[in-house]
């Protein structure tokens, strides 16, 4: 939690997904389900969800972000949208 | 219109954020339920008067071990997170546990919903280590008294007995689902702290007037006065309470409770019951709201993606008489299998709206007397010759209107049900330890 700030996730650390969680994609966005916590969370458009998907093999979140083509303009609220998901342990921060 | 056409796309590349409730985009439905209830069977050690599912004795027609096995490959593939578990009493299936860590190993979580019999230390011992196991416990009354009223004599100490086992074996969080009635309204408090006693999480839902809650709902069903006391309740311990989104018709008190306060019936929650038939919700046995059978080519998803009734579901839904009032932004007209089991049209009030309009709507329907029968009986027989000590049988607190037997409660009833002749019966002679 040390990444976390008011304004979300550190753009330049690397996250996961954490091992428990099962991400389905809806037409809407995503679905997510902890199975450790059992709580549900909704990502709310479709490319939040590439973000999501692309945290494992992206050095960071900023790398993340780009890949899914997001304008820096846009950046802070992905940015923010993940620290949420950190605060309920759907993402987890990596090593490296 | 296909489904798929009616659903609003995600604009592309990189959004904001989409505007607009995502409630509202529940209602086009979804590609898989977020959440669906399965009842494994009707077979019950009890007889609950307000049993949803009608349930006592086995139906022959159950759905094979080999069968749940495919419906839970089905639902990996769909990405069903988990399936809420029920019955009838599903701990009494000799698979259910085989089926349970079937489901697990295949990323299909389980929360399955027991009276507690068959959660002895051991059992107990085996959830606790599961990350992918929820245990809820039904528990109708905080005190022997009230629960026995509804679930029958000694139901009360087996569930306390199964949440003992659970808190010794370091379960934790586990949940206590309580069905709210006139008789326990008085005890929320008393339920919030056994459930802290216990280590668990309370649970409140809705009496429903289903299956056999449909003979008891008028004498169970809250009191206006007792709404407004379960109301003010839940907005004091809302987030620490689950009530399964039950109880979204109370929202028109004030603000809306916390949950998605919207019926799910078709667009996020369905029902596959123990013959593998698909309902939209589990509170709506019933032809009208039988959308297809699992055992139908295409299986589950075929039903729950393109089903006529699931998809009239997922289509907007006239508000009817409720379309003017200022709630029903949030209340959406309650509950459609209260109204359609209390007799009252699906596009008016809710038969406990809160504003007083299903009231006015009941006695209308009373002068009419039609009132649909739920289908699918699967009650133990319960036609109770005379006392074998000789004394009169008392008349029951609850009578069943369907079938105009008195049914005996509390004091009178026998501990267990009588030995039936049915075979089919598996708990025939069975005595809880």
């Amino acid at each position: 939690m040390s990444r976390l700030n008011p304004d979300g996730v550190d753009l330049d650390t690397a996250w996961d997904l954490h091992p428990q969680v099962s991400v389905r994609p809806e037409p809407f966005g995503a679905l997510l389900y902890h199975f450790g916590t059992r709580k549900l969370s909704f990502l709310k458009d479709r490319t939040l969800l590439a973000v999501v998907q692309s945290l494992a093999s992206a050095p960071s979140v900023r790398v993340a972000c780009e890949t899914a083509g997001i304008a820096a303009a846009d950046l802070p609220r992905y940015q923010q949208a993940l620290g949420t998901l950190a605060q309920s342990s759907m993402v987890v921060e990596r090593s490296s | 219109m296909t489904l798929l056409d009616a659903r609003p796309e995600a604009p592309k590349p990189a959004p904001p954020p989409q505007p607009g409730r995502l409630v509202d985009l529940f209602e086009y439905g979804l590609d898989s339920p977020i959440c669906l209830t399965w009842e494994l069977t009707y077979a019950c050690n009890l007889s609950c008067v307000h049993c949803l599912s009608s349930s006592g004795r086995r139906d022959p027609r159950e759905l094979s071990t080999e069968e749940c096995k495919a419906v839970i490959d089905e639902l990996e593939r769909m990405q069903v997170f988990y399936v809420n578990i029920g019955g009838g009493e599903p701990t009494v299936r000799s698979d259910f546990w085989e089926l349970v860590d079937y489901a697990t190993a295949h990323k299909v979580g389980v929360k399955f919903s027991t009276n507690g019999v068959k959660i002895t230390p051991e059992v107990a011992q085996k959830l606790a280590g599961s990350d992918y196991v929820d245990v809820q416990i039904s528990l109708d009354g905080a005190t022997a008294e009230v629960n026995d009223y509804v679930r029958g004599p000694g139901s009360y100490a087996t569930a306390m007995r199964a949440m003992q086992n659970m808190k010794d074996a370091g379960f934790t969080g586990f949940k206590i689902s309580v069905v709210c009635t006139r008789q326990n309204i008085p005890q929320l408090d008393e339920f919030k702290a056994i459930a802290d006693e216990y280590g668990a999480q309370l649970r409140l839902t809705r009496l429903r007037p289903s299956g056999r809650g449909a003979d008891v709902w008028d004498e169970l069903h809250p009191l206006p006065e007792q709404q407004r006391e379960l109301y003010d309740w839940l907005v004091a311990h809302g987030e620490g309470v689950l009530t399964g989104d039950s109880f979204f018709h109370l929202s028109a008190y004030g603000s809306a409770l916390p949950g998605l306060n919207l019926c799910g019936a078709g667009r996020v929650v369905c029902l596959i019951d123990p013959i593998g038939d698909v309902y939209a919700c589990p509170f709506a046995i019933h032809d009208e709201f039988l959308a297809g059978n699992v055992r139908s080519e295409g299986g589950f998803q075929e039903v729950w993606r393109n089903s006529e009734l699931f998809t009239r579901l997922r289509t907007p839904q006239s508000g009817g008489a409720c379309t003017s009032c200022s709630f029903f932004d949030t209340c959406k007209g309650g509950c459609m299998a209260a109204k359609f089991f209390t007799g009252l049209p699906l596009d008016g009030p809710d038969p406990e709206c809160v504003r007083g309009f299903g009231e006015e709507a009941l006695e209308k329907r009373k002068m009419d007397g039609s009132i649909p029968k739920p289908d699918g009986d699967h009650s133990h027989s319960t036609v109770r010759g005379p006392r074998r000590d000789g004394r009169p049988i008392a008349t029951g607190l609850i009578t069943t209107k369907k079938r105009g037997i008195p049914i005996t409660l509390s004091l009178t009833r026998p501990d267990r049900p009588p030995v039936s002749a049915c075979e089919e019966n598996p708990l025939a002679g069975f005595t809880p330890n």
